[in-house]
């Protein structure tokens, strides 16, 4: 008690105010280096892109670009390139279909089933994330390479005709595609299937709901946010890559990350490739917030 | 609201003009008391009352919207938490997960830069009966035990005032009534105002010296466990602090020592120093263990006032059986007899009257229009409201 | 035996996706121990121990990876210093332009990084900044920093407050709170964001492409080789880098409970939670 007899008694409203005024600044001083930094070099490059986007078609980098406004460079690049774009959203709404038949038992039995070996199986799915997707992405390579075990297989037991091959074809970059953004739909999922009670399923059988019905009317609702994440998360990197396609496919089953990265640093056409580049993104966002809307709507529901 | 009026020694809490608003809600509302040092005081309310908010600015870690918070003569409102000689033993008990049990303990010894804290620990967590505890994480304590590391934590700096949370609000019934016996002692033993906060309102009077009932933001009385039990001074605390039969009815005036009151056709007398008011609407109050049931209208005792009803419902619950009388304007009054092993029971559908010595009655302002009120109010109230 | 089949059969699907999820590092690790025939043959050939007693035999590569290093290490450091003090003040302090700053840091998480990549580079481009070692640490920050923002914000507002109010209300002044308390409480959530950082921006390769200049990372290193063929070493930087990981990640979740396993998914599952984020 005498250490605190001596506690200033003259502290009242005048050392108050300026803490008050000093706790006011200091959000702002907190978020202002990351907040510049993200401006500066996420936002600022967006606006010029934006520009380059309109840039004359006929400049060069070495002449130099004239804003001319140039909007036909949409329609132009869309006009080239259609097939490319068609061929990004298909191959990854199908990955997508196959990730979700695969990713939501997945997470399901890792949430609800998997008892002591839940990390185990946690660990199996994260820690091959950690080596370079690259060099994953080749191995598939060897696994579906001509003279594998795989390819041998499916010939033997005529799945595949003698000539048949796996590599370098539409079905090898959506598995590519399907693999490699696997893991971020599952563990969102992951996450909010654990949070799911399932005391509830009991209650819901119980209720006479069959396995079915508990599925539909109580697991799925209760995942929609994780389902919704992992959707995203997985389809958005999906339709904008192009690795799947370059080192799993050929020319033929090229998409439009291809193609932009061969406008920017292989034909060096600036205009083009921002043009592409915007329409890409254009489609997911309208794709990403026609989603959100419905998937916000039908949880409501 | 009156404030216990006496002279302000040098330890005593005072609230002056108390307000807190949050946006356009008015948490607290110009509250005033006062807390004589050394003394065991509960302020006992629903959730949502403003109790924790009240705890909290004197803790220092809400800032009142305007009012002061005295100690002795000295307003320590605009103190930060850390300058005030007061400790809190929070709700959920707050333990730093991280640190052992010791350091836990030695926390507040630490940051006043206090070197030698063992000797001090030790004791402290002998206190509360922990010793040997010292290397533990909070994790691996039981509730009642993390509970008595968070009063050691706190009682370790010697504080001006105690302020306790809803203390033993995560303790399970047993448990509960044990810590409330052994928070006393230590009440006792160490001689520091406690301020504690409960919507337990059995907890505030086993425990508390002085109980003050909040409602709304303002204190509704404040007194001794046994004069808020026996006269209260509201609606809210006569349902609040247990239970009671009130009869809604009318009062004009009194008539020598006693206040006639009518209510439901019928003429009552109390009084006149068991009465909040004497004129208008007024509650005609009884607690439901002070009234008495006669199955023949001749057992009634001389001077004692009675209704007429119907047994409508008979709750053995061991000490007591707890009856419900319709009467016949309808309302259910709620009787406790003691089963003392005199007289039988009654079964349901006995015609019965109702009795009560006057001296055990007491008449409460209402509000015109409000009814009789003879159930109890839920001392849990609904889950989500904020207190 | 219905009921077993009915109870199992998710299990087994399960099992089937793990294996199909863990099967290119299965082919990684027994490529590392490869002596191949060609240079631009995948397929298994011989088995050798070379590869693993002379990884860097491919110095290019051996550079590649050191780099990727650096620039991990640097972008780890500044985008955890950055993005743990923006989510002080998101989970923490009320402001002005809160839906903004939200919208700015969510935004770089649903961009497609193509996007992005050559965003930036039609930047330099612009301003005449020449690409190279710098430009890919810029940029690599601005991805990682929303990711930190996620997992450091996921972990400090699972905190209890009142710990911080106890802690002040035990005479610890705001800055010992913040050192005794805040902390060390939060400090999990700051090393998965590093981790998760580091390992963004060490396996970034879109990005990187378009900003490096003439720097080559090892991503880019491989992506270059896959065109001339692989060199097996790059095999065995893939099979190391599992197995640090395994030993980081499998060593701390298999030993703790139920925070470290809800630190190790939090950043991935936080991400794309658009309620989480906006």
């Amino acid at each position: 008690m005498t250490a605190l007899a001596h506690v200033p008694t003259s502290a009242g409203e005048p050392a108050a105010a300026p803490r008050r005024s000093r706790s006011r600044l200091l959000p702002y001083l907190l978020l202002l280096p990351g907040a510049a930094w993200l401006l500066i070099f996420f936002a600022l490059p967006l606006l010029q892109l934006a520009a380059a986007s309109l840039y004359d078609p006929g400049g060069s980098l070495s002449t130099g670009y004239a804003m001319t406004w140039a909007f036909d460079n949409y329609p132009a690049a869309l006009q080239a390139y259609w097939p490319h774009f068609v061929r990004s959203f298909a191959y990854s709404a199908i990955a997508l279909v196959l990730a979700l038949l695969m990713g939501y038992p997945l997470a399901y039995a890792i949430a609800q089933k998997a008892g002591r070996w839940k990390n185990l199986l946690l660990v199996a799915v994260v820690a091959p994330q950690f080596t370079s997707f690259l060099v994953r992405t080749l191995a598939w390579k060897t696994i579906l390479s001509d003279n594998g075990a795989l390819v041998g297989l499916l010939r033997d037991v005529h799945l595949l005709g003698p000539d048949g091959r796996l590599l370098a074809t539409p079905f090898a970059v959506v598995l590519g595609l399907t693999y490699n953004f696997l893991p971020f739909l599952v563990l969102p999922l992951y996450a909010s299937l654990e949070r799911l009670d399932s005391r509830l399923l009991e209650a819901a059988s119980d209720l006479y709901a069959s396995p079915l019905r508990a599925f539909q009317k109580v697991t799925l609702p209760l995942s929609m946010p994780g389902l919704i994440a992992g959707t995203l998360l997985f389809f958005i990197p999906a339709t904008g890559d192009y690795i799947n396609a370059e080192l799993l496919g050929t020319p033929n089953e090229y998409m439009i990350g291809n193609v932009i990265d061969s406008a920017f640093l292989v034909r060096l056409d600036y205009p083009q490739g921002a043009a592409l580049s915007f329409l890409l993104m254009a489609a997911i966002l309208a794709i990403v917030f026609g989603y959100l809307r419905k998937a916000g709507t039908e949880e409501v529901l | 609201m009156r404030t216990m009026g006496h002279e302000t020694p040098a330890g005593d809490l005072r609230l002056a003009n108390l307000t807190k608003r949050f946006g356009v809600f008015t948490a607290v509302d110009d509250l005033s008391l006062t807390v004589p040092q050394g003394s065991f005081f509960a302020l006992l309310g629903a959730s949502g009352c403003g109790k924790t908010t009240t705890l909290r600015m004197i803790a220092g870690l809400e800032e009142p919207t305007s009012g002061q918070v005295l100690l002795g003569d000295r307003d320590i409102a605009g103190l930060r938490p850390y300058k005030r000689p007061v400790n809190t033993v929070f709700q959920s008990y707050a333990l730093f997960p991280h640190l052992d049990i010791h350091e836990n303990v030695a926390f507040g010894l630490r940051r006043r830069g206090i070197r030698k804290v063992t000797d001090q620990v030790e004791r402290m967590l002998a206190l509360v009966q922990l010793e040997g505890y010292g290397r533990r994480k909070p994790a691996q304590l039981s509730g009642g035990q993390q509970q008595r590391v968070a009063l050691a934590r706190a009682l370790i700096n010697h504080p001006q005032v105690l302020l306790l949370d809803e203390p033993l609000g995560a303790l399970d019934l047993k448990l509960r009534r044990q810590m409330q016996i052994e928070l006393k002692r230590i009440q006792t033993e160490v001689g520091i105002t406690f301020v504690h906060v409960t919507h337990d309102q059995e907890e505030a009077m086993t425990m508390a010296d002085t109980v003050a009932v909040m409602n709304a933001g303002r204190i509704e009385q404040l007194g001794a466990p046994a004069d808020l039990y026996e006269y209260p001074a509201t609606a809210f605390v006569a349902n609040f602090l247990g239970q009671s039969n009130l009869l809604a009815g009318e009062a004009a005036g009194r008539t020598g020592d006693d206040l006639p009151v009518t209510a439901h056709g019928a003429r009552f007398s109390v009084p006149a120093d068991r009465a909040r008011v004497d004129h208008g609407p007024v509650f005609l109050g009884v607690r439901p263990e002070k009234l008495h049931l006669a199955a023949d209208p001749g057992e009634v005792p001389a001077g004692h006032q009675h209704v007429g009803g119907v047994v409508t419902d008979a709750s053995y619950v061991g000490v007591s059986t707890q009856y419900l009388v319709r009467t016949a304007w309808g309302s259910e009054l709620s009787v406790f007899a003691a089963n003392s092993g005199v007289g039988g029971r009654l079964a349901v559908g006995t015609p019965v009257t109702a009795h009560w010595d006057p001296r055990h009655a007491f008449v409460l302002p209402r509000e015109p229009g409000e009814d009789d009120q003879t159930a109890p109010l839920l001392d849990e109230p609904p889950v989500g409201v904020p207190s | 035996m219905r009921r077993w089949i009915a109870d199992r059969w998710v299990m087994g699907v399960a099992l089937l996706v793990l294996g199909y999820l863990s099967l290119p590092i299965v082919v990684v690790a027994g490529l590392s121990f490869n002596r191949p025939s060609s240079r631009l043959s995948y397929d298994f050939n011989e088995f050798t121990l070379d590869n693993w007693t002379q990884p860097c035999a491919t110095s290019d590569m051996c550079d590649a990876v050191v780099r990727s290093m650096e620039i991990g290490l640097i972008a780890t450091v500044v985008s955890t210093l950055l993005g743990t003090l923006m989510a002080f003040a998101l989970v923490r302090h009320g402001f002005r332009g809160r839906a903004g700053i939200n919208g700015l840091i969510f935004l770089p998480m649903a961009t497609p990084e193509l996007v992005m990549g050559t965003s930036l580079l039609a930047l330099f481009v612009a301003a005449g900044v020449p690409q190279g070692f710098w430009t890919i640490v810029i940029a690599h920050v601005m991805f990682c920093v929303s990711f930190v923002v996620v997992t450091v914000k996921a972990r400090l507002s699972g905190m209890d407050r009142r710990l911080e109010e106890a802690a002040m209300d035990l005479y610890a002044s705001e800055w010992q709170t913040f050192r005794r308390i805040t902390l060390p409480l939060v400090l999990p959530g700051i090393m998965a964001a590093a981790l998760l950082a580091f390992s963004l921006s060490f396996d970034d390769f879109i990005i990187t492409n378009f900003n490096a200049g003439t720097t080559v990372t090892f991503p880019m290193y491989v992506w270059g080789a896959a065109q001339r063929g692989i060199p097996p070493q790059v095999n065995v930087i893939g099979t190391a880098m599992f197995a640090i990981a395994l030993l980081l990640v499998g060593a701390s979740t298999l030993r703790g409970r139920r925070a470290r396993r809800a630190a190790l998914v939090a950043p991935v599952a936080a991400v794309g939670t658009p309620k989480s984020a906006s």
